[in-house]
This record gives C-alpha cells, structure tokens and sequence, in this order.
C-alpha cells in the first residue's frame, strides 16, 4: 500500500494531467524518492492506486533510467559517457572510480553508499569530464582524481 | 541596438534576474503590449516575417508550425503548448544555459506562444538531471503567476494560461516530439506514427505544439523590436543569432551568442580561443551528435546558418560543436556515439533497435584490432539501411550521420585499424 505521504505528493499532481493513468512517471518517481528504489511491491502499489496493470506500470518503469527497479547505494554516481566527455577522459574517470570503489557501472559497493551508472550527456559538455551526485554536478573532473567529489556524499 | 537579446540579461555564476530585476529591463513588457493590443494571428504573421526557425535542431519555421493548429469554431477548445527542454543531444548545453540563465525570458515566451496558438495550458518538460534549472523555473513560475503574467484574465485580456514544470524521468528519445507527448501521457516514450501530426492531435489527442527553449525564449524579443531588427541580426538569409558553443580539446569550451551564420572559424578560434597546445583540429560535429562531421580543410569559412552547413552536407542541429583533434581516435569517436544511440534506442522498430548495436559492435572490433576488411562495406550499407524512410523516427538517420560522414572522412584510420589490426591512437589519449 501507498503511504500517506506518497499518495498526497501523487494527489497534488493529479490537476496537472487530464487522465489518471498520466501520473504513472510521477508516480514512480514519488515512490522512488520515499523509498529509494522501485519494488515489485511499489509497481503493485502504484498500479492498484492508478487503477492500472502492474505489468504496465512495470513497462513504463523498466523503459526510464532514472527509475531504479533495483535497490541502489545511498548515492548514485552519473558518470557521463557521451561523446564530449569521452573525448576529455572518461573512460580514465571510470577506470579510476573502478579502482577505487572496486565497482563498474550497475554495481553498488558492498557497504551500499554509491551505486556507479552510465548517463546520457549531461549537458555540461564545457566542464567536461563531468559527473553528477544527487544534485550536485561535478566538472572538469581530472580523471586521476575522479573520486574526489565523492568524499562529500557520506 | 540590442545585438544579444537572448543572453542580454544573463551573469554566468550569479542567480538569473528575477522578476523585478526582468520587468526593469522591459521583460514582460511584449506580454502587456501583445494581449492588450494584438490578436493571437497577429503574433503569428510577425514571427513569420521574422523567418524564426526552430533552434532545437530541425530548423522549421515556428510560424508555420503554429498555423498547423486548428482554430475557429470547429476547432477543439482544448490545446496545448509544450516547451522541449529535455536537452540530451550529445555535445549539446544552451537550453540549460538559458533556463539557469533566465527563466522569466522563457516564461515570457511561452505566455506569447501559448497565446498565438490559443493554448490555456502548458507544459515545461524538463530533463530530470538539470535540478538547478528546476529549481529555478519553478521559483520564477511562482513569481510570474504573483506578478499576474500567469492565471485566470492575464492583464485583463480574458485569456487564462497555467505554465507546469514536468520533470522527465530519462531516456534520449523524449527529445523526438512525439516520443515527448507519450512521456508527458504517462507512457513509455516511444514515437508515434505521423500523421496526424501534433499540431492536429498531440497531447491526449488535442492540438499541441512543441517548441524548443531557445526558440520560445526568442518570441519576446521579436514581439518587442520587430522582423527587420531581427533579420539584421543574422549575416545571412536566417535571422536572428544563434547559441553557438563548442566543447572537446579547444582552449576555452563555451556558449557564445553570436549573429547566425557566423562562420566556424570565428566560433573555434575567436570565442572558443582555438586548440589546446599540441592539439590540431581534426573534425568538427557541428550540432550535436547526430550531425554530419565537417572538415577544417573544407569547411573553416563555413557560415554556420541553416542553409549553408546543409549546403556542405550537415546541419546545423543544435549549433554545439563537438571538436574531433588530432591524438583522438576517430573510430573510438564513432563508437562512443554508436554505443549511446544503441543505449538509447526506444527498441520500437527493427533497423534501428537491432542495427546500431550492430554497428557499435564492428565498430569495437575495428577499434580493437579484429576488424575485417569487409566490414567497411558492412557499414556503409548501415547507413542506407537505417537511413531517413526506413525507420519509424529520425533516430537512426540521426545516428548514421556521423558515421557516413566519418567513413567519408576518415577512412584511412578505419583502414589502417584494419590491416595494422591495432589502434593507431592506442597511446593517444
């Protein structure tokens, strides 16, 4: 079952769309933000309240990359990929992070504080190489260094 | 003469102006003007005279677009207008320059959009990775809708606009319009079938137009001085200026607002103070990703205006250039852009879900050393057979710009890959 909490923050954007079934991403994201990552039981959840399929909201969940339908660390690390940031060093920034969390893209660190994942350009192609924390953008990495943003996400 | 309407008012590092700070320097002042003075097809036939083109990437006439959409009696009362701002183009950062920069500039052209098309409601879509913009779209809306710009009877005119900001959970292909509509509906992003277009039906089957953010923030401004002060903008037919910036090895990557058709060796060697020592231009992508290269030997006088760079085989896209130097591999380059088109296929139609990651596998072959000679032939038949006609968006034909103009350009490194089976760039970077 939804919390209180999650189905008001739903509720308060149901105005903003003509149908119901609309606030699927929303939804999703709600949840998501209350409890971290998107369960089997949240897609239920979810699905009951919107008065839709749960494999239907799981089609829309699985299609976005900023839904997690796996449980992830405390803070995802966005390191950017594209080409701008390739071209400035981003393999080595991975290569360096790999190094030092011992992780690769998808995987979580065993004490679960960072979860490494690839992003489409973050449009900061003139901070390049550039990655993101929570809210926080991080560029020009060196790629040496491409660890040192994180010691401010505990 | 104002010479830089769209950044006049924008301090990189400093909060964007807000509403008091807008309205001192005339802001809102062509929505007074417009909905006390003017009808909705006046705003249109001005923006036409203006010859605006949309600065997303495709370059169609904004008036034209907005005359697609239905009005008089029989026409559905419901429509909509939405701003794409889900910038993801690889090499592409403006949007996010001017929402960071100056939200109440976009707001103020959505209101005049909204208002030329007859639009009641309207729509932000916003990439989920830009907070800052968020953040700042979000506070300047509120400001706009205290200051009576937004809401029921703006200015005593009778029209009614609400602006929502919608944040976008991902994925490249929310980009495509259509792709766009399904993600704000709730669904999966995936193109839809064309016609009806979305001018006729778009969002939840009404009417509905898609601009993007730089093309909306420029409405003002035309409202405001005119179609001759904004043709004399531009040095060649396409008026107005353009954001241009240029990322990759040169000295100071950067967005410069400059008068369109400026030609890209003003771009890179003027604004973007030419190559970092020991780096030689080797190719430039001139709007993103998914445009054709072009070649310093060829192309340096190039004025960078919608025309001309398809005149020379590209487009101007986006206008972000994406700079190709000497010690980077081209085919490591065109690897990295296939691996990001195959991850971001929407995986709908054939060509495009199963062919790209093909590509990106021959092409990390030859980048390793096991390529074939064939396999040059291998892809350009890719670029025909994912090109514009044969898939169900300008995805792939997106993608295969690139590589057809890359395999043109630089086909001796593909073959040289090949018969020396390694990469000549190996230590380079």
């Amino acid at each position: 079952m939804l919390s209180d909490s999650e189905r008001k923050a739903i509720e308060a954007e149901l105005p903003l769309y003509e149908r119901r079934r609309s606030l699927c991403i929303e939804a999703l994201k709600i949840v998501q933000e209350h409890r971290g990552w998107v369960s089997d039981e949240a897609v239920a959840d979810i699905a009951e309240f919107l008065e839709m399929g749960a494999d239907e909201v799981d089609s829309v969940a699985t299609f976005y990359n900023r839904i997690h339908r796996r449980e992830t660390g405390r803070h995802v690390i966005y390191l950017c990929d594209s080409v701008s940031c390739w071209v400035m060093g981003c393999d080595r920034a991975r290569d360096r992070l790999r190094e030092k969390l011992g992780i690769g893209f998808g995987e979580t660190t065993p004490d679960g504080r960072f979860t490494l994942l690839p992003i489409a350009c973050l449009g900061a192609c003139d901070r390049a190489p550039a990655l993101m924390v929570g809210d926080e953008l991080y560029g020009p990495l060196d790629p040496g260094k491409a660890e040192e943003p994180l010691e401010n996400h505990e | 003469m104002i010479r830089r309407p769209l950044t006049a008012l924008i301090r990189p590092g400093e909060p964007p102006p807000g509403l008091r700070d807008y309205e001192a320097a005339d802001g809102y002042a062509a929505v007074r003007g417009t909905l006390k003075d003017l009808q909705p097809g006046d705003v249109i036939d001005r923006v036409k005279e203006a010859g605006l083109r949309g600065r997303g990437g495709a370059g169609f006439q904004t008036a034209m677009k907005w005359g697609f959409v239905p009005q008089g009696e029989d026409a559905p009362r419901r429509k909509y207008l939405v701003c794409n701002a889900d910038e993801m183009e690889p090499g592409t950062f403006k949007d996010r320059y001017l929402m960071e920069g100056n939200p109440h500039q976009l707001i103020e052209g959505m209101i005049l959009a909204a208002f030329a098309i007859g639009a009641e409601v309207a729509y932000i879509f916003l990439r989920d990775e830009y907070p800052l913009a968020a953040k700042r779209l979000r506070a300047a809306l509120a400001e706009a809708r205290d200051g009576g710009h937004l809401g029921k009877d703006i200015h005593g005119s009778g029209f009614n606009l609400d602006i929502h900001l919608h944040i976008s959970a991902g994925r490249y292909i929310c980009g495509e319009e259509t792709a766009l509509l399904n993600a704000l509906e709730g669904k999966r992003a995936v193109p839809r079938a064309k016609p009806p277009f979305p001018p006729v039906a778009g969002l939840w089957g009404k009417p509905t137009i898609v601009n993007n953010v730089e093309t909306l923030c420029y409405v003002p401004h035309i409202l405001r001085h005119g179609a001759e002060w904004f043709r004399g903008l531009g040095k060649g037919r396409d008026g107005g200026t353009k954001l241009y910036g240029a990322s990759g090895r040169v000295r100071h990557p950067g967005i410069w607002e400059l008068p369109m058709g400026t030609t890209m060796r003003e771009i890179i060697e003027d604004h973007a103070g030419g190559m970092r020592e020991g780096y030689r231009l080797r190719g430039v992508i001139p709007g993103g990703a998914s445009t054709d290269f072009l070649v310093p030997e060829e192309h340096m006088d190039l004025p960078m205006d919608f025309e001309s760079v398809q005149k020379a085989g590209s487009r101007l896209g986006t206008g972000t250039m994406i700079i190709l130097d000497d010690k980077t591999c081209p085919v490591g380059m065109l690897r990295n852009l296939q691996l990001f088109f195959s991850r971001e296929s929407c995986g709908w139609c054939t060509p495009c879900r199963d062919g790209i990651p093909w590509i990106e596998k021959t092409l990390a072959a030859i980048e390793a050393g096991d390529g074939r000679e064939e396999d040059i032939a291998l892809l350009h038949a890719h670029t025909r057979l994912l090109g514009p006609g044969r898939t169900f968006c300008a995805f792939a034909p997106g993608a295969m710009e690139p590589l057809q103009s890359a395999l043109r350009y630089f086909e001796d490194d593909f073959r040289r890959h090949i018969t020396e089976h390694r990469c000549p760039y190996a230590n380079g970077r």
